[in-house]
């Protein structure tokens, strides 16, 4: 990178031939990028610069755009469904990472335990994940049927009435919840395995040395050595939940009563249904600027703890 | 690279032989627990007797209950296909299919259209996978090995759309498909709207540029010498030796592309053109129970098969990404 300012020296006869190299090594070097530059340019960083114009700007795509000031981020603020999009995104959230993050971990700590049919249990665990989501939450919206559903036809068979699931604004998002929690648990689970084996094997013996029981060697042993990927998988866990659309897409379009309208799946309605696209945008940056606290920590600390 | 070895399999070892040569003699068959790894559990504790029953019953517990909540609702959705609608509304419900018959999933083929859909799928994949690797490995091995001027700002914009949520800029993104800024196209409803964002893909340059990384200098000054060109180097020497890593990058993509939903939502929505998941959507509510869940088990074979045949890879990749992110 420095060499191409060398030559302004001049002098030697040498140095032209190394501008001319170092000209040549970088065009070279940009004929490889350009077709990355391209892409990246279309598909990711220019659609990151439009989010915030569009955000304040009026378009019908026919006249030239206006600027309006905040004015789609009133129209989003006054909309019934905007408080509750943000709350339930909120709770979905909560509620995932209290499924979603504690279960893969006790698992992951369990399976570690175990010496036989870990392939097998590795391989089921994960199975899910590897399905489309699209064919997960159709499978489950079979499930939760509440006349011939998988779920009611299971408490009938221990006696005990059957639920409304999805079309009941109390059990609606649980009932989300355990659909997104079934078909991602698999990748958390095997990353928090992969963890817990890099444990050196000493520490847990010196700690029975040390008279401390089982539960205590998981408190004080298994959980400070992967605070790390813990609080890593943490801070991803809470960015992808937070951006939920998949679910109430296909199982509740937001209902019922707005009881599942996530805040990704309000952007969507404004963009496609409503036809406002600048105030889905500007609900877009909104969230865009929520999730970008989280993505900063997140690259502190796995910056700051480059292993 | 030791992100992309598969993490070591416990049970492989055990002294299983000697055991069986020794319990032949005894009243008592006795195969001890293998603790060659040390764990949280004291391997005294576990080859106690009641540490045994212990372990026993949560191994039982433990692959009884993944079995029930990972393999069950699988079978059940292979087997309700087989039933007919009366059979899934009847109650009790029937644990195996009254009759064993393919209909179901002859029908859900027709009705649904699969094999275009299906096919469709297959062209948004393998194509996203020849442009992702083209553009991401090219691009890699500039950022890595040509080092040009600005190398190292161009690769943070990269690694910073990573932190950028993909569904938030997913409107925009979309606008740009619709009306591509400079060209005016409009790729909407082609398979370019898929292949295109697909090779933008920061995690797949890092991935790669780290693999790069750690090809020594010496073995591409060798190549260099001997009179080959970038290009040459790249096809002959870093390609060869990088099998792992873009074994792993196809694999990403290529799942990716067949899981995604929501793009393909927004970018392909003729119904001849949609992909298997969007197109199985938006017929769901139309079919009757049988036949759509048939069609569920037929779009997820495809992805099932590819996890039978490159777990590893796909377990690395895992691993790879989470790590170190």
């Amino acid at each position: 990178m420095t060499t191409a300012s060398i030559p302004a020296a001049g002098g030697s006869r040498r140095q032209p031939t190394k501008l001319r190299r170092a000209v040549r090594r970088n065009v070279t070097a940009y004929g490889f990028l350009c077709g990355a530059l391209i892409c990246f340019a279309f598909f990711s960083w220019y659609p990151m610069v439009r989010e915030v114009i569009l955000s304040f700007q009026k378009t019908n795509f026919v006249d030239p755009p206006k600027w309006v000031g905040l004015e789609n981020f009133r129209t989003i603020v006054n909309d019934p469904a905007f408080g509750p999009a943000w709350v339930n995104t909120a709770l979905f959230t909560v509620l995932a990472l209290i499924c979603g993050y504690g279960i893969p971990f006790v698992a992951a700590i369990v399976l570690n335990e175990l010496r036989h049919a870990r392939a097998y249990l590795r391989f089921v665990v994960y199975l899910p994940v590897m399905l489309p989501p699209a064919v997960s939450v159709l499978l489950f919206q079979w499930f939760y049927n509440p006349d011939y559903g998988l779920f009611n036809q299971v408490l009938d068979l221990f006696h005990l009435p059957g639920l409304q699931w999805l079309n009941s604004t109390s059990t609606a998002l649980i009932s989300l919840v355990i659909v997104s929690t079934w078909m991602n648990m698999g990748s958390g689970t095997l990353i928090y395995l992969a963890a817990l084996q890099t444990i050196p094997s000493e520490l847990y013996e010196a700690a029975e040395l040390d008279g401390a029981g089982l539960f205590k060697r998981i408190r004080h042993v298994t959980i400070p050595q992967t605070k790390l990927i813990l609080l890593v998988m943490l801070l991803l866990q809470i960015v992808a939940t937070m951006q939920v659309f998949i679910e109430p897409y296909l199982l509740t379009g937001g209902g019922p009563e707005n009881a599942t309208v996530s805040v990704v799946y309000l952007m969507y309605q404004y963009a496609f249904n409503f036809g406002n696209l600048n105030a889905g945008n500007a609900l877009g940056l909104m969230l865009m600027i929520v999730l970008m606290v989280f993505s900063a920590i997140y690259l502190r600390v796995s910056r700051d703890n480059t292993v | 690279m030791s992100n992309i070895t598969v993490m070591p399999d416990r049970s492989a070892g055990t002294p299983a032989t000697s055991a069986r040569h020794e319990r032949r003699g005894q009243r008592r068959p006795r195969k001890p627990i293998n603790t060659q790894f040390r764990t949280a559990v004291s391997p005294h504790q576990l080859n106690t007797t009641r540490g045994r029953i212990i372990y026993w019953i949560v191994l039982v517990i433990v692959v009884v209950s993944f079995t029930a909540a990972f393999v069950f609702p699988l079978y059940w959705m292979i087997t309700g296909a087989m039933k007919s609608t009366e059979e899934l509304n009847a109650i009790p419900p029937t644990f195996l299919p009254s009759h064993f018959s393919l209909d179901g999933y002859l029908e859900a083929w027709d009705l649904l259209g699969l094999g275009t859909l299906l096919g469709n799928t297959a062209l948004y994949a393998g194509g996203a996978w020849l442009l992702t690797l083209a553009v991401d490995v090219s691009a890699a091995y500039a950022l890595s090995k040509l080092r040009p001027a600005l190398g190292k700002v161009v690769l943070a914009l990269m690694l910073s759309t990573l932190m950028i949520p993909p569904m938030v800029i997913m409107l925009p993104a979309y606008l740009t498909v619709k009306e591509v800024p400079i060209f005016g196209w409009n790729l909407l409803n082609t398979p370019w709207a898929i292949w295109l964002p697909a090779a933008a893909n920061g995690f797949n340059v890092f991935l790669l540029k780290r693999f790069f990384d750690s090809i020594p200098r010496e073995l591409l000054e060798a190549a260099e010498i001997d009179g080959a060109s970038p290009g040459r180097i790249l096809w002959s020497v870093v390609i060869p030796i990088s099998r792992p890593i873009l074994g792993v990058v196809s694999i990403l993509t290529v799942v990716n592309v067949w899981r995604d939903f929501v793009w393909p939502l927004l970018v392909l929505p003729d119904s001849d053109k949609m992909s298997v998941s969007i197109g199985i959507a938006s017929l769901s509510s139309q079919m009757p129970q049988n036949v759509l869940v048939a069609s569920l088990v037929i779009a997820s074979i495809p992805t099932i098969v590819v996890f039978f045949l490159f777990q590893r890879h796909i377990m690395a990749g895992l691993t790879a990404g989470s790590l170190k992110g």
